[in-house]
């Protein structure tokens, strides 16, 4: 029988409270047994693991990435994407719909999870549409896409406009047992903006986008959440207003979960001071003010989940006027680094960034296997906390390079990624 | 005498010191263009591409001139008779301007930053001309230039700017380049034209014409830009002209001695009454004759003067 024994590391799982040097057998793509290495797991016929001074973390989770297969795949394919979400530590992904043809029926699900099965790496989750054609006008079918495989629906990139639509979705989605999870953005009042509206974008004469455009949305959605009692989860949250907003109706105890972006809570409006594009994000940069209370947020549990809002963008959307060059960011190849500085910072605990990385994630898309418990799929990521190393966007697994982090001295990184029992990435 | 700068983006990158040198530069070469042969050979052989990605007859025609009357050879692209049209990117239509090898290239782009990211990109000297609603420091320049020549100076002046100051890059430019030469800026227009944190520039900001009125030395009108404009900004036209404009009522709690300036082109009757713009505190007009003084002193100052 093939068994796999990942010897020696400090094995820390959220869902099971695990936190020490443990050894790990692996068996049938499975975990078999997790003990102290006095238990009984010693089979001489095992390949051999060493993980010793690495930390064995249940495998990371990605619940918000873009693809960009099928459509443009000139800036990511499923496969390019995978590889990077190995290189970057993840074990499973949720890909947003946003793609050519838009991701609102069995058909495209279909398609995209034939893509991630060739590419045989990490697992793809596909989120499916809010609205046919992410047009915000009529419900795409959730009940074949769920039977395709997706784990969530969105129209992420685009927000619903009409609330009574994001009503109705709330509704129908539940009755699938399918989360929503909501762009919140007011377009109105974006109108024309390019980057987050204060003294920089006065500076640079850039037209502003308000924090309101965003918590407005988050107000709204809030309330529909109240009236539909139905699962709703908040995608990068970036605004001080909205992490209070979301604070205060967890606390009213609403099924309400909430995400962040690395870059909500690592870089500030500052960022695009030179007119660089890579700091083009929507929602955009914000201030000093807002990163502190997104990181308060993540602190406080008010913020359930890291995820990268990885979007590949190349130079033909990058290289233009800031006005006309596109939003997004790539960031799972730099997400578990930027985000351990929070644990360097004191700002959150080791466990609870796994957790916020991991199974918090799994739990809100409900994937059926949460943490290294005997019996789950043998998912796990090796982590050297140690390792120091320079950010070199020409490295990259994706296919796009538009990351605002390029040459950032980082410390801490995944050096294996496990999918499966099968190791999809090795760096150590 | 030389600017140690490839380019000129805006005013903040400008020392007082040089905005000092250009005013000078600027007040001597303005009399070249009263000359019967209105034209000195000193940037005889230099090649000079402007770039005009936005409508603009001013500015463009002021540059042009300017360099003419230093003998530089121009060329002149406009979006609509570029490659633009044809969908090229502007760094690649820079790119290939840039393998002719102009010696300066004056860029007017509707976008923020155009003008930074094309002087990223070629050894040239690059000009703004006016970038969206960033800058435009050659405005500026020739505004306190004209203000200099009338008033004897600029430190402790009060100079009020009126009218849409979210969209205007002119205000901008205007509010640090007064600012960094002593005099005061107060800022004035309806909530809806005053960005988010524009106090930092360190002008203070007034909803009430008549309070930035009172007791100024300078008057700079502000254009309502119909092309950039938002919904709701406003209701009317007439409204507006009412609360916001300048007239012959509302100048008189100004000093006697009152300059008014606009940066063009003028919305008669909205931000500025005809009796207002054609009277006899308007210097409207010597704000343009200058603007052609000030583009030869930059072009001299950048390509010309002894290496």
């Amino acid at each position: 029988m093939k068994q796999t024994l990942i010897k020696g590391g400090r094995v820390l799982d959220p869902e099971t409270g695990i936190d020490g040097v443990m050894d790990i057998l692996i068996e049938r793509g499975r975990i078999a047994e997790i003990g102290n290495e006095k238990s009984k797991i010693q089979n001489p016929k095992s390949k051999i693991i060493d993980a010793s001074g690495k930390l064995i973390t249940p495998g990371l989770i990605d619940i918000h990435t873009h693809l960009r297969e099928p459509g443009h795949e000139y800036k990511e394919t499923v496969e390019s994407g995978c590889l990077a979400a190995a290189h970057g530590g993840f074990t499973a992904i949720c890909c947003m719909p946003n793609t050519e043809p838009v991701n609102d029926n069995q058909s495209v699900t279909d398609y995209i999870l034939r893509k991630a099965n060739m590419a045989a790496g990490v697992r793809v989750y596909p989120v499916g549409a809010i609205s046919r054609g992410l047009r915000g006008e009529s419900l795409a079918e959730y009940g074949e896409m769920k039977a395709a495989g997706v784990v969530a629906v969105s129209d992420d990139g685009n927000p619903v406009m009409n609330a009574q639509l994001m009503r109705r979705a709330l509704e129908y989605a539940k009755g699938f047992g399918l989360l929503v999870i909501s762009h919140c953005e007011d377009r109105n009042l974006t109108a024309n903006g390019a980057m987050n509206e204060g003294v920089t974008a006065t500076r640079l004469g850039l037209a502003g986008i308000p924090n309101a455009a965003e918590t407005v949305m988050v107000a709204r959605d809030i309330a529909l959440c109240e009236l539909t009692d139905a699962p709703l989860h908040i995608a990068h949250v970036s605004a001080e207003g909205s992490v209070r907003l979301i604070r205060d109706a967890k606390a009213r105890g609403l099924q309400l979960t909430a995400e962040t972006a690395p870059h909500y809570f690592s870089l500030t409006e500052e960022a695009v001071m030179s007119y660089d594009t890579n700091a083009k994000v929507h929602p955009p940069l914000r201030t000093d003010r807002d990163r502190d209370a997104v990181r308060q947020g993540l602190r406080d549990g008010t913020i359930d989940v890291i995820a990268s809002d990885h979007a590949p963008h190349s130079s033909v959307e990058k290289d233009l006027e800031f006005d006309a060059a596109a939003n997004g960011l790539i960031g799972m190849e730099t997400s578990l680094p930027l985000s351990l500085k929070l644990v360097e910072m004191g700002l959150l605990s080791l466990k609870d960034l796994i957790a916020k990385m991991s199974t918090n994630p799994a739990r809100i898309v409900k994937l059926n296997y949460v943490g290294l418990k005997r019996g789950n799929p043998a998912d796990l990521t090796i982590i050297d906390l140690e390792k120091k190393f320079t950010v070199d966007a020409n490295t990259f697994c994706s296919k796009s390079r538009n990351t605002p982090f390029n040459g950032w001295e980082l410390k801490g990184k995944a050096v294996m990624t496990v999918v499966g029992g099968k190791i999809v990435f090795d760096d150590r | 005498m030389k600017i140690e700068k490839k380019d000129i983006l805006d005013i903040e990158s400008l020392p007082a010191e040089e905005i000092e040198l250009i005013l000078d530069t600027a007040d001597s070469l303005k009399e070249i263009s009263t000359r019967p042969i209105k034209k000195v050979p000193t940037l005889r052989g230099k090649t000079i591409v402007h770039f005009f990605h936005e409508s603009s007859t001013r500015t463009r025609t002021s540059f042009e001139i300017a360099a003419k009357r230093l003998s530089a050879d121009t060329v002149s692209i406009s979006a609509s008779t570029s490659s633009i049209v044809k969908g090229e990117t502007l760094a690649d239509t820079v790119r290939n301007l840039e393998a002719m090898n102009p010696d300066a290239i004056i860029i007017r782009h509707s976008a923020a930053g155009a003008p930074h990211m094309l002087a990223r990109l070629v050894r040239s000297s690059v000009i703004n001309a006016g970038d969206g609603m960033h800058a435009h420091p050659t405005q500026a320049l020739l505004d306190m230039m004209t203000v200099r020549e009338k008033k004897g100076r600029l430190h402790g002046l009060r100079v009020a700017i009126i009218g849409d100051i979210a969209h205007s890059r002119v205000a901008r430019s205007n509010t640090v380049g007064f600012l960094k030469m002593g005099a005061h800026v107060i800022l004035a227009g309806p909530p809806t034209m005053i960005p988010q944190g524009i106090e930092v520039l360190g002008a203070p900001v007034t909803y009430y014409v008549e309070e930035a009125i009172k007791n100024a030395d300078v008057i700079i009108m502000l254009r309502i830009q119909k092309e950039r404009q938002q919904p709701f900004l406003f209701p009317s036209e007439r409204e507006y002209a009412s609360y916001y404009g300048l007239t012959t009522e509302n100048l008189s709690a100004a000093r006697d001695d009152v300059l008014i300036m606009h940066p063009g082109p003028i919305n008669r009757g909205v931000e500025i009454a005809p009796e207002v713009a054609d009277g006899p505190y308007s210097v409207i007009l010597d704000q343009v004759a200058n603007g052609v003084a000030i583009r030869m002193a930059l072009l001299y100052l950048l390509l010309g003067g002894p290496r």
